[in-house]
């Protein structure tokens, strides 16, 4: 392998290189290094293509040494695949040929020695016939399985062992013993003259079948990253001087203007400028309706513009996008390996040996308490073992999982960051969701205006909105959008003063305004008495009441209200099904939150909390035993995020906050948060069942194979059987991984 | 058949002495980019020793088709990076705690070590 293996190619981007001579005094510089075969520049490009075995930084040393930057052109992610998925056919195409030649000599062999004559030695004709077979499978064993033996003794040299060193021990033990008895037949008694040359050259051939087979199925695993991978366009159709033209997409700067038309991909993130259009977001939020983008929209990299046409700026491109970090998010996360894996990675690390340590138990005991010819039943059992033993199994097991499970995730738009996380998620028993913007919309707005005094709405709404526009707090917000949205002009507001938890007060043309809560016209005298009761309704009907004081007198309530997300009942439905404790947490008052919380079934919630004691409660929570999820926006929810055991950032579209959470939900829906849960579940369960039949397996199959059956029963396991299961062992564990791809978090 | 029962008692004892006793003698401390190339089973060099505060950049080439060797976890830094094929994927480590820190493949069959050291005593 390492003899015909190709030199690794690297391309460098130089910086300052001015003219063309200077080519020469690079590519020199580069070719000084140790390591480097031949460096070739493209001046027009700057980039230098280096060939050879070497270390990335010596490289840019030596750029520099001559007095230039360089730096590594940036993989681009399809490249990358293409390359891997190359690779791999290679490989696979390498492995069906070995084993097309292994099996070629060793079912014929087998067939023989089943069915038409013995496998033994007794004649000096056999003795010549079987050294020419033992030659035979010599040379398969050097073409088809030369793999296995450098491997085994390069680890060998290392203190280590792994499956190659099984795979080794096992085709050589056989392959010597029958050699011994063609060349050696006195050295064995006369029952044990059996030879095994089909043995090894069965067990090669099967092992690289179970391994092509085996790449063939870890594709599988990686779709939805290639989905993922596969949304960039690779160009894009940039304005430039007034004329469009088309670039490819890692050559769009910041600030380009961009035109996409309807049915395109969009290439790069960035803001309408021109135009409008419905996006079909789906493929990365999963949400199927698509959404409407007009100027100031943000358009998101990888969604596909339905409609109509759009200039748009970029505003971040290449590695920047929302798309890129996704990728690379879901990447890392599917190399993750949560924790329930951790004990399979020990059991492997000393596998091999114990399984070494009992191949001799087993002969030692056949060869001390065995029936006649007991030498070659010590033989056939020590392959059997090594050959039936599966440490891949075993190791493969969880990574295969998280690989489908993650990715599975991706795709109904829950972006998940670990292992760790994947297998907590499954756990949790509690789930706290905060009101504004998880269980509702997030953007509240005037509902309902109760006059009281005898002046007109529209005024009500204009005064209250003039004295708002100088408060930051989120309802203040929704008064001052209703006033704008409805065209009137504000008026300026002087002696401005926040009441904190209270309202506002100040004056607008000429009049002494008041507007907050309860308690504020309390303070200061004013009577509500008469209109207490309304105010009651609207906070039963999950609206906010405020009272409007002018004058000293009370003029108006106002209800704003934030509307619950449509889904979010049936969202709660599903948590509660699979027998999670939901718990609401808002800032808001104690009436409207017990209205928003009936409306969406929920019956535990918490009211006026202040941001900062969110992570009290989640303490208080996990005190109480529970294994506790928090849903936030992921803005102000940070520390109450972090506190939980798995914190769940829910993105409105694609706005997603990736870096605050555990798992991000790309879309505002809370159903994101069920399927979530859902796959998190699936995946677990799909892990679990891996390590127990892989467990199981080497648990059940290596006392088999070492002949525990054999004085009950008279059953010995034969090496080739041995080396069948042992090659489809893993590959039943890759399939089994793959069925998680066909999960459906519950309908919605 | 005691030398045979007896010879086996050795293999085996020699098993446990070569993969699990055995304590290479590795003095060497590394800096600055160490080359690692992935193939036949085996990381190499398996062991990287560094000194503890020392950036350290641990550059994986992998020569090796099989898929088992494409990938690269660090369990202990919850860290993992695909390695692909004939080409340096460097990873970078800033400052860890003294420590061992083991690296392999997803299966375990490829292993490797990070050993970083203290500051020497006096």
């Amino acid at each position: 392998m390492s003899s015909n293996s190709p030199s690794i190619e690297k391309t460098l981007l130089i910086d300052g290189a001015g003219c063309a001579s200077c080519v020469g005094k690079i590519e020199g510089a580069l070719l000084e290094v140790t390591g480097v075969q031949k460096a070739s520049m493209n001046f027009a490009q700057r980039t230098v293509l280096v060939t050879g075995d070497v270390v990335d930084h010596d490289l840019i040393r030596a750029v520099e040494s001559v007095g230039y930057q360089a730096s590594f052109v940036d993989e681009n992610d399809q490249d990358l695949l293409d390359e891997k998925e190359k690779s791999e056919a290679v490989y696979y195409s390498r492995l069906m040929r070995e084993m097309t030649i292994a099996l070629s000599l060793g079912v014929p062999l087998m067939i023989y020695g089943l069915f038409i004559g013995e496998m033994t030695v007794s004649t000096n004709m056999e003795r010549i016939a079987w050294a020419i077979v033992g030659l035979l499978t010599l040379g398969i064993m050097y073409f088809s399985g030369r793999h296995f033996y450098i491997g085994a003794w390069k680890s060998f040299q290392n203190h280590s062992a792994n499956m190659d060193t099984l795979i080794a021990l096992g085709t050589g033990t056989a392959w010597i013993y029958s050699m011994v008895v063609v060349f050696a037949p006195d050295a064995v008694p006369l029952m044990a003259r059996h030879v095994y040359f089909e043995a090894t050259a069965m067990i090669i051939g099967l092992i690289d079948l179970g391994l092509a087979l085996e790449i063939k199925a870890r594709g599988r695993t990686s779709e939805a990253i290639k989905r993922l991978i596969g949304l960039q366009p690779k160009n894009a159709r940039v304005i430039r001087d007034g004329e469009e033209i088309d670039i490819p997409i890692e050559d769009v700067a910041l600030d380009d203007q961009l035109r996409i038309r309807p049915g395109e991909k969009i290439p790069v993130d960035g803001i309408v400028i021109e135009g409008s259009t419905s996006v079909d977001e789906s493929m990365l939020t999963g949400e199927p309706m698509p959404v409407e983008k007009a100027a100031e929209d943000e358009v998101v990299a990888g969604t596909i513009n339905k409609s109509g046409t759009v200039i748009f700026k970029a505003t971040r491109v290449g590695k920047d996008t929302a798309l890129a970090q996704i990728i690379e998010m879901v990447k890392r996360a599917q190399n993750s390996k949560p924790s329930i894996g951790r004990l399979a990675d020990v059991i492997s690390g000393y596998f091999v040996p114990v399984v070494m340590i009992i191949a001799i138990l087993s002969a030692l005991a056949w060869l001390n308490f065995g029936p006649a010819p007991a030498v070659a039943f010590a033989i056939v059992s020590a392959t059997t073992v090594l050959i039936i033993a599966c440490p891949c199994a075993l190791g493969l097991a969880t990574p295969m999982s998280v690989m489908v499970g993650v990715g599975k995730a991706a795709e109904a738009g829950v972006l998940i960051r670990n292992g760790e996380a994947l297998q907590t998620a499954s756990q949790i028993s509690a789930m706290i969701l905060d009101k504004t913007g998880t269980i509702t919309e997030g953007s509240p707005q005037v509902t309902e205006i109760q006059l009281t005094g005898d002046h007109k709405e529209e005024d009500i709404l204009r005064l209250a909105a003039s004295l708002e526009s100088g408060s930051e707090h989120p309802l203040a917000l929704s008064i001052v959008e209703s006033a704008k949205a409805q065209g009137f002009t504000l008026s300026k507001v002087t002696n401005f003063n926040a009441i904190a938890g209270h309202g506002v007060e100040g004056e607008v043309d000429g009049s002494t305004l008041l507007f907050g809560n309860e308690k504020l016209m309390e303070e200061r005298s004013i009577s509500i008495n008469h209109h207490i009761a309304d105010a009651q309704r609207m906070a039963s009907e999950a609206q906010t009441p405020m009272y409007l004081a002018i004058n000293g007198q009370l003029a108006a309530i106002i209800a704003v209200s934030d509307p619950i997300k449509k889904d979010s009942v049936e969202a709660v439905k599903r948590l509660q099904a699979n027998g999670i404790r939901v718990v609401m947490l808002t800032g808001d008052n104690r009436a409207t939150a017990k209205a928003v919380a009936e409306k969406v079934g929920i019956t535990e919630f918490v009211a006026e909390v202040l941001p900062e004691d969110k992570s009290n409660k989640v303490e208080e929570l996990q005190a109480q035993g529970e294994i506790v999820g928090m849903t936030g926006d992921g803005i102000n929810d940070a520390p109450a995020l972090a506190q939980a055991n798995v914190g769940f950032a829910i993105g409105t579209g694609t706005d997603v906050a990736i870096e605050s959470a555990d798992i991000t939900l790309m879309r505002g829906s809370l159903h994101g948060l069920a399927d979530a849960i859902a796959i998190s579940k699936a995946t677990l369960r799909n892990i679990k069942q891996n390590l127990f039949g892989a467990f199981i397996y080497n648990v059940a199959g290596i006392p088999f194979a070492a002949g525990v059956l054999y004085p009950f029963f008279g059953l010995l396991l034969s090496p080739v059987i041995a080396g069948a299961a042992m090659a489809f062992s893993s590959l039943t564990v890759v399939s089994n991984a793959n069925r998680l791809r066909l999960f459906k978090a519950s309908e919605h | 058949m005691l030398i045979i029962n007896l010879l086996g008692f050795v293999l085996i004892g020699l098993i446990i002495w070569w993969f699990w006793l055995y304590k290479p003698d590795t003095t060497a401390v590394n800096k600055g980019t160490v080359p690692i190339t992935v193939e036949n089973g085996v990381y190499s060099p398996a062991q990287v020793r560094v000194q503890a505060g020392e950036p350290i950049i641990l550059s994986f080439v992998r020569k090796d088709g099989s898929p088992c060797s494409a990938i690269v976890q660090f369990d202990d830094l919850g860290l993992s990076e695909e390695l692909p094929l004939n080409k340096a994927r460097e990873i970078k480590f800033d400052s860890l705690t003294p420590g061992k820190y083991p690296f392999s493949c997803q299966m375990q069959m490829y292993r490797g070590e990070l050993i970083v050291e203290g500051p020497s005593d006096e």
